[in-house]
């Protein structure tokens, strides 16, 4: 038997449940509930302006949280980067240890914290100042999101700086270069490709998710990703909910490709290839 | 700026970032010992959510599903995917790139998009609701991941050795088990654990084939949703300490946690959080 005949089980499975559902999603989205008919009806739906608003606050609000990460992120993984071996192996451990939790768990673990009767709540009364209005807020959702992706930020940026040559940074000293230029001319530019896919390792996640704001924002607080599994598990397929949900899914899936492009142009050289061994 | 004061602030700046990385997992853990149901108030030291934890059996039985979906979709996923990885290594170059990035395509697509298009498939097919659903999503989208892991083992793998074996009287079933397996184990052996943690950790996909049956966490954002529950805190102080057992047993027992082997655990992390994210830049296509 040629060898390679070994992919056909595989290849079977794959036309079945992995290419013939996306081409459903394309069905699903343009034809009719009743009649299966090609319509344009649920793209048009899709783009209502009430979910069109939600697609720009998912946009923004991921765009928030990837500054954030960024910004946070990134001096963690430069001072890592910066240490004797061990202790950067030790530290650069301690922020992954939180990953392993489910991120549902991580995400309840705050509520424990904004609730009503939380732990900040208590504080605040404690002092004296009263309760505030923490949980189903627009905050909440932005701190869930960045203390579950932060990790995502860190890894990438810290990965490439500690790749980074200690000679590349000498040089710059030797030609004179300041710390402030030696970061900005050498340092950061070098850690551009770490920085992207940082970047997008936080965006689309954050884009995507349904669970997150849905626990910290309330039932009110409605994100893309909430609209999506709203069409499909409360509108359901009588009411057209999974033709719209189609739809929306379909745009999704052109944003999220949009951001890989991105990504994809700037990460030319293929520094990532093969980081799953 | 004087070099003791940089030392000092990112000594803090780093102190700060894991207070915030580990606040939330401890007020967590404490709370799951208080007696008192409520937050508002400290009722003393208690061991009842736990208790209630182990009592409850919709909690039982969603760790039992959860457990079972992850061992048999992970072998399934590791028997496929690695022949399958076999089989597209010796295709040609245009038919082993077209179905590489097809294979891809759970690995960069939001879970949320797998998930729907599975659903679709699934109603479509007439696939049983419940744990049948469910057992098929979690192969679906581990056979790539096994297949990713196998495959640069693969391309390590010299035809001389295989070819030698040949000339010494082996036939090609003999010399490919004999062969090539050990040379691709590794790669095999990553791939099945990347499975089982992928198929273990997986909320979004689950939960649009959640109808008639619950893992463990579509069961906790059922409660979750629901608001503040103490099982629910004892659950994870089990879960965390559960993960940091066993991250530290594979720490003594592999390498002693050398830097090699810290690296080569954070490099499966990333490739865990690439899945998730879908950016991984995928090596048959930047090739």
């Amino acid at each position: 038997m040629k060898r390679k005949y070994f992919a056909a089980p595989y290849m079977v499975w794959m036309l079945v449940l992995i290419l013939a559902p996306m081409i459903l999603i394309m069905i699903y989205a343009f034809t009719g509930q009743a009649d299966g008919a090609f319509t344009l009806e649920n793209i048009k739906e899709a783009l209502d302006p009430i979910y069109l608003k939600v697609l720009w606050r998912s946009i923004w609000l991921a765009v928030i949280s990837t500054a954030i990460c960024l910004a946070l992120g990134y001096p963690i993984a430069y001072y890592l980067s910066r240490m004797s071996p061990r202790r950067a192996a030790i530290l650069s451990m301690l922020f992954i240890v939180p990953m392993w939790m489910n991120f549902l768990l991580r995400t309840y673990a705050w509520m424990n914290i904004l609730d009503t009767n939380g732990l900040i709540n208590q504080l605040l009364i404690a002092l004296g100042l009263g309760r505030a209005k923490l949980m189903n807020t627009e905050g909440a959702v932005i701190v869930g999101m960045v203390y579950n992706y932060l990790p995502f930020m860190i890894l990438p940026v810290y990965n490439i700086l500690q790749k980074m040559p200690k000679s590349n940074i000498e040089a710059a000293q030797d030609l004179g270069g300041n710390n402030f230029q030696v970061f900005t001319r050498v340092v950061f530019p070098l850690s551009l490709p770490g920085v992207i896919s940082g970047i997008t390792m936080v965006f689309v996640p954050t884009i995507t998710t349904f669970a997150i704001s849905r626990l910290l924002g309330g039932s009110q607080f409605m994100l893309y990703g909430d609209l999506i599994e709203n069409q499909f598990l409360s509108v359901g397929q009588v009411n057209g909910g999974w033709n719209v949900g189609a739809a929306l899914s379909c745009i999704m899936m052109a944003l999220v490709f949009i951001c890989m492009a991105i990504t994809n142009r700037f990460d030319k050289g293929g520094e990532n290839g093969g980081t799953l061994l | 700026m004087t070099k003791g004061k940089g030392a000092w602030f990112r000594k803090t700046f780093l102190g700060v970032m894991l207070f915030f990385m580990y606040a939330p997992i401890i007020v967590l853990i404490v709370y799951s010992f208080n007696a008192s149901k409520t937050m508002a108030n400290w009722g003393g030291f208690s061991l009842n959510w736990y208790d209630a934890l182990l009592k409850d059996r919709d909690i039982m039985a969603a760790l039992e599903v959860t457990l079972t979906v992850a061992v048999l979709s992970s072998l399934c996923a590791t028997v496929i995917g690695t022949t399958a990885a076999i089989g597209i290594n010796s295709m040609k170059r245009r038919w082993r790139n077209t179905t590489m990035y097809c294979s891809n395509i759970p690995v960069i697509n939001p879970d949320l998009v797998t998930g729907v298009s599975l659903m679709f498939a699934f109603s479509l097919l007439a696939v049983p609701q419940g744990y049948t659903r469910l057992l098929l999503a979690h192969i679906t989208f581990n056979i790539p991941y096994v297949v990713l892991s196998v495959m640069p083992k693969l391309r390590q793998t010299s035809n001389s050795l295989y070819e030698a074996a040949l000339d010494l009287g082996a036939t090609p079933s003999v010399a490919l088990r004999k062969v090539i397996l050990p040379q691709i184990m590794p790669g095999v052996i990553s791939g099945a654990i990347l499975a089982f943690t992928l198929s273990i950790d997986d909320f979004v996909i689950s939960f649009f084939c959640q109808q008639g049956t619950q893992n463990l966490s579509i069961y906790i954002y059922s409660l979750a949703r629901r608001g503040i529950n103490p099982k629910i805190n004892a659950l994870s102080a089990l879960m965390f300490v559960v993960v940091l057992a066993l991250l530290l047993t594979v720490n003594i027992l592999g390498g002693k946690g050398s830097p090699e082997a810290q690296k080569k655990r954070a490099r499966k992390k990333e490739a865990r959080m690439a899945r998730k994210s879908g950016t991984l830049v995928l090596e048959e296509n930047t090739k």
